[in-house]
């Protein structure tokens, strides 16, 4: 199965290369916009937070910004769903849910809608893979009060059944209904060929493990958790000196933070293998090529993010030229490797084509994979990536909403604060040389997974065709507990 | 790439549309000050807003024409445009213009040649029909010899654009990113020559992309389909009831030389807005832009159309079966934007669906808890002329559509019975106010909405001067908009039934 991958990754591309060759070679004329004059880009230092780090561990961010007469903020807790008791799976979620609609002891959760939305202010929690959030905006007038029920919330939930039994319903609804939307299934299912059905990041809330988590877990959660290192941000129209007070007094009282322990994770990547889901109402394909991706701690990750951008980045990506551009085959295309802040993050390349073309798709989807290896990449290439990247790199700190939201990544994940910086000038620095070797160090296409979301009658040729292998069926079936029918066979 | 907005489920435009007048530096007086507008003779409309918070700029394009002035028989053609918008012009995408414009011309001839025969009632020739087929594929590639694919994009990109992108509506057509402010100039020139010098280049490759797109969006969606088909439901006459993307037939059939007449009819400059964002000096941009966006041809702002979508009498609904979740949907016609009650079908959707203090929200999720998601709004799918308010609901498990459209009736019949309270009517307004105040502060969001606002009202104040109306919106003006509309007569429900998949037959052609 491995060599008959590899094998036809190198016979497409190979053709994929020879008929590539005259395009884009036929020599303009004149380029009138090179004769248009690019201007010295006006000075710009974008605005830092200011940083304070309480005697507790808890760090805080101010950011003033008086263009608009709004306050808003959050504070971060570590840990989120990758933590949860696999048994639990869905507790995180519910728990960004029912925290903020349980309220507090002093004011429950209906009584804050009332008092925040006729202000027009919003107070909300979440619960993500890697941490649960508080956060809050008002109208300046209104942001004392608005920041001390956010604190109150923070500090002292009172979880109610009712409450967390409606979050249940909403996660269940969505549960049963998972399987309707076509390139919803495509994304979970490439997710659990990525890391493993029961990996915490590809695992997903059933009935049955949302149906065990109780008021007394939501407690723990909190109590758990709340002691971790807070990363308090606030941003708008304040007073630095008075709001640093205030920030100060809610927050240093605290205990010293408790720090997580380190990680201990194995990221083996995905079998290649051809995974089919059958979908009757149907007529166009899901695919998705899958494999394991890095984490931004990697010092090649400049060279790869430039590799992306000939690979799947944008308008003259090989991807979109080819797949979309040159043969019409989707609207959708792209993709590439990816990188988290601390866990490797998925290679993903997908196509959305119609049925009978899902081979003819897949086939050139993979041949630009292989390319990447097979076919070197050209100096212009290179040029192109390193303009698209660099000449839009100010749209990552254009505004002061944006540089406080990378200071609180950088400092949650722990990465030095000028990582932007130093990030840029790698990319700078990129070569060709150094692109090869990358696609020759990361992109192993005997590692990669296909998965194919679709209509199986109107799949011809079959996927058979791709000669990858047998073609694995996934079966999605929904647990449903008490031995119900699946769902989508319950008749109203 | 060039994505459709399907406007799915947020009420249009004109829910931003409010000031705040207790901001002292957000009211129109200072935005007076930040922004200049200039008609050019062609026409087409300049607006620059002086934002110089960081050295960039957005842009918005907004060309007021969109799917709902396809021709009968060419639904989808004004998106299929949009996307030609992207292939370049005479001066950039090309090796040789004049033998790509040859070559173009031989492969419209052979198209035409082959839908000539492929339409034929009678007597079709199936062999002739694939030898005609072969001949376009040939001339296809004579002219793509003298293509350089996506170069349009290609330059954008490379100078800094982010966000490149456009929408087609039925009403409208938009297209926008954001660049460096030294890429002013550049942007100019690349912009006007799309408006003005618009080439079908590679038109038939990117009507198969359009296709596919039509498969993502509504063929192989559970919802796109529900939507289509209750559109198609609710509009007998109007061009509102035609799917947004267009049938398959047609759009698979829509030619180059049809594209471009669009173009022609409508891409001129009374029929454009063009709204610019940033770090900008108007004095100094102005003369500049004004010298590129000249090239827009002059022309008539394009005739209004005729059809009124007559009076609805009687109720319709729709019902489709199929193995997916059930969903409901109901519309009632209501007036278009210009209607003097705008601003009090706003206050409607507000006070029925904005937030977790919303009356739907409260009664059918919290309270009752048959549904999991519920929201009313309009107008839909337009704003231009007369649209929907609409009704969407997603019931909880082991929960039924008729039980949502019952929990909706009663929170209708309550609008239609007793006055919404003070504090409902008060927060509507307070809500709109922040809401409008929070969108100023981006450049993107902000160059669209001075761009439609200039459209639609032809003075971008009409979005600070919409206070006063929201402003004078009373408890029964609500009551009486909520008898007018909410009438069993003038609606059309749309839902989806749950039934088990077809038989397991012959399902193994894929998986083989």
């Amino acid at each position: 199965m491995k060599s008959a991958i590899v094998k036809s990754f190198f016979a497409v591309s190979l053709a994929v290369a020879v008929l590539l060759a005259p395009a884009g070679l036929g020599a303009q004329q004149n380029k009138p916009w090179e004769q248009i004059p690019t201007p010295k880009l006006h000075e710009f230092k974008p605005q830092q937070p200011k940083r304070i780090e309480l005697k507790n561990g808890i760090v805080v961010f101010l950011q003033e910004d008086h263009e608009l007469p709004f306050v808003s903020g959050s504070v971060l807790i570590p840990s989120g769903s990758r933590d949860e008791d696999a048994a639990k799976t869905g507790l995180v979620e519910l728990y960004g849910q029912a925290w903020r609609t349980s309220g507090t002891a002093k004011m429950n959760g209906d009584a804050l809608d009332d008092l925040l939305e006729a202000k027009a202010a919003h107070i909300e929690t979440g619960g993500g893979e890697d941490s649960t959030s508080v956060s809050w905006d008002s109208l300046k007038g209104d942001a004392d009060q608005v920041f001390s029920l956010a604190l109150d919330l923070l500090l002292h939930p009172k979880f109610n059944a009712e409450k967390l039994g409606l979050a249940q319903q909403q996660l269940a609804a969505g549960i049963v209904r998972r399987n309707d939307d076509e390139s919803e299934i495509a994304g979970r299912e490439a997710a659990k060929l990525v890391y493993g059905p029961n990996s915490p990041y590809a695992r997903q809330p059933e009935l049955a493990t949302i149906g065990a988590v109780a008021v007394k877990d939501m407690d723990a959660w909190h109590q758990r958790t709340i002691g971790g290192k807070l990363i308090v941000s606030v941003g708008g129209d304040f007073d630095p000196a008075a709001m640093e007070a205030k920030l100060r007094a809610a927050f240093e009282g605290l205990p010293p933070v408790k720090a997580e322990p380190a990680r201990k994770e194995t990221f083996p990547g995905p079998k290649p293998v051809v995974a089919f889901i059958d979908k009757e109402d149907v007529n166009q394909s899901n695919i998705e090529i899958v494999g394991l991706g890095t984490d931004r701690h990697n010092p090649d990750v400049p060279t790869l993010a430039v590799m992306n951008e000939i690979l799947g980045g944008g308008f003259a990506s090989r991807l979109f030229q080819k797949v979309r551009t040159e043969q019409g085959l989707a609207y959708s295309v792209g993709g590439g490797m990816g990188f988290d802040y601390d866990h490797p993050a998925a290679f993903q390349v997908m196509a959305l084509t119609k049925s009978a073309s899902t081979v003819d798709a897949t086939r050139s989807a993979l041949a630009e994979i292989g390319g990447l290896t097979s076919r070197p990449f050209t100096q212009e290439e290179l040029a192109r990536a390193k303009d698209n990247i660099l000449n839009s790199f100010l749209f990552r700190y254009d505004t002061r909403e944006k540089v406080l939201a990378e200071r609180v990544r950088l400092e949650f994940y722990g990465y030095p604060s000028d990582y932007l910086q130093t990030y840029r000038a790698a990319l700078e620095k990129v070569t060709v040389d150094g692109l090869n070797a990358a696609a020759r160090k990361y992109i192993h296409p005997d590692k990669l997974a296909v998965l194919v979301v679709g209509n199986g009658p109107e799949i011809k040729p079959g996927l058979d065709e791709l000669k990858l292998g047998p073609v694995t069926p996934v079966d999605i079936t929904i647990p449903m507990p008490g031995g119900k029918p699946g769902a989508g066979e319950k008749k109203q | 790439m060039q994505r459709r907005v399907f406007i799915w489920f947020w009420s249009g435009f004109l829910a931003v549309a409010m000031a705040w007048t207790a901001a002292g530096a957000q009211d129109l007086k200072s935005f007076e000050q930040k922004i200049t507008t200039k008609v050019l003779p062609n026409g087409l409309t300049l607006v620059v807003c002086e934002r110089p918070e960081a050295p960039v700029f957005s842009f918005s394009t907004f060309i007021d024409a969109g799917d709902v002035n396809d021709p009968s028989g060419q639904s989808g053609l004004a998106h299929m445009f949009e996307h030609l918008a992207f292939k370049g012009t005479s001066q950039i995408g090309t090796t040789d213009y004049a033998a790509e414009k040859a070559a173009l011309e031989k492969v419209e001839a052979a198209n035409n040649a082959y839908e000539a025969e492929y339409l034929k009632a009678v007597g079709r020739d199936e062999k002739k029909l694939a030898d005609l087929k072969a001949a376009v594929k040939q001339a296809e590639a004579e002219a793509h010899k003298f293509v350089v694919p996506n170069q349009f994009t290609d330059v954008a990109e490379r100078n800094g654009a982010t966000g490149v992108n456009a929408y087609t509506a039925l009403d409208e057509t938009v297209y926008f990113w954001s660049m460096p402010e030294n890429r002013l100039e550049l942007w100019a020139w690349l912009e006007s020559g799309r408006l003005s010098d618009a080439v079908p280049r590679e038109f038939y490759k990117e009507r198969d992309v359009v296709m596919e797109e039509r498969r993502m969006r509504t063929d192989s969606s559970p919802q796109g389909r529900l939507v289509e088909q209750f559109l198609a439901t609710a509009y007998v006459a109007h061009n509102y009831g035609r799917s947004n993307i267009g049938w398959p037939s047609e759009v698979s059939q829509i030619t180059a030389t049809e594209a471009m007449n669009f173009h022609k009819k409508y891409y001129v400059g009374s029929n454009i807005v063009v709204a610019v964002v940033g770090d900008v000096k108007a004095s100094e941009a102005l003369p500049l832009l004004e010298k590129y966006f000249s090239r827009v041809p002059a022309g008539p702002k394009p005739e209004e159309m005729t059809t009124v979508e007559p009076k609805q009498f009687a109720e319709k609904s729709v019902v489709i079966r199929e193995a997916t979740q059930p969903m409901y949907l109901e519309g009632y016609h209501r007036p278009d934007y210009r209607d003097p009650d705008n601003a009090v079908y706003d206050a409607i959707s507000d006070i029925l669906s904005n937030g977790r203090v919303s009356r739907l929200y409260r009664s059918l999720v919290r309270d009752k808890q048959i549904a999991v998601e519920v929201a009313g709004f309009s107008p839909f799918p337009g704003d231009k002329y007369p649209g929907l308010y609409c009704f969407f609901a997603v019931p909880a498990q082991d929960h039924t559509t008729a039980e949502i459209r019952d929990g909706i009736h009663a929170e209708i019949e309550k609008l239609k019975t007793a006055d919404v309270s003070d504090d409902e009517l008060a927060m509507f307004k307070t809500r709109t106010r922040a809401d409008l105040l929070r969108g100023l502060a981006d450049n993107q969001g902000l160059a669209n909405t001075l761009a439609e606002y200039q459209t639609r009202y032809g003075d971008w104040r009409e979005l600070f001067r919409e206070l006063d109306k929201v402003d004078k919106v009373t408890k029964a003006d609500i009551r009486r908009v909520a008898n007018q509309v909410f009438q069993p007569g003038n609606r059309t429900s749309a839902w989806i039934e749950t039934v088990a998949p077809a038989a397991t037959a012959q399902k193994d052609g894929g998986a083989q």
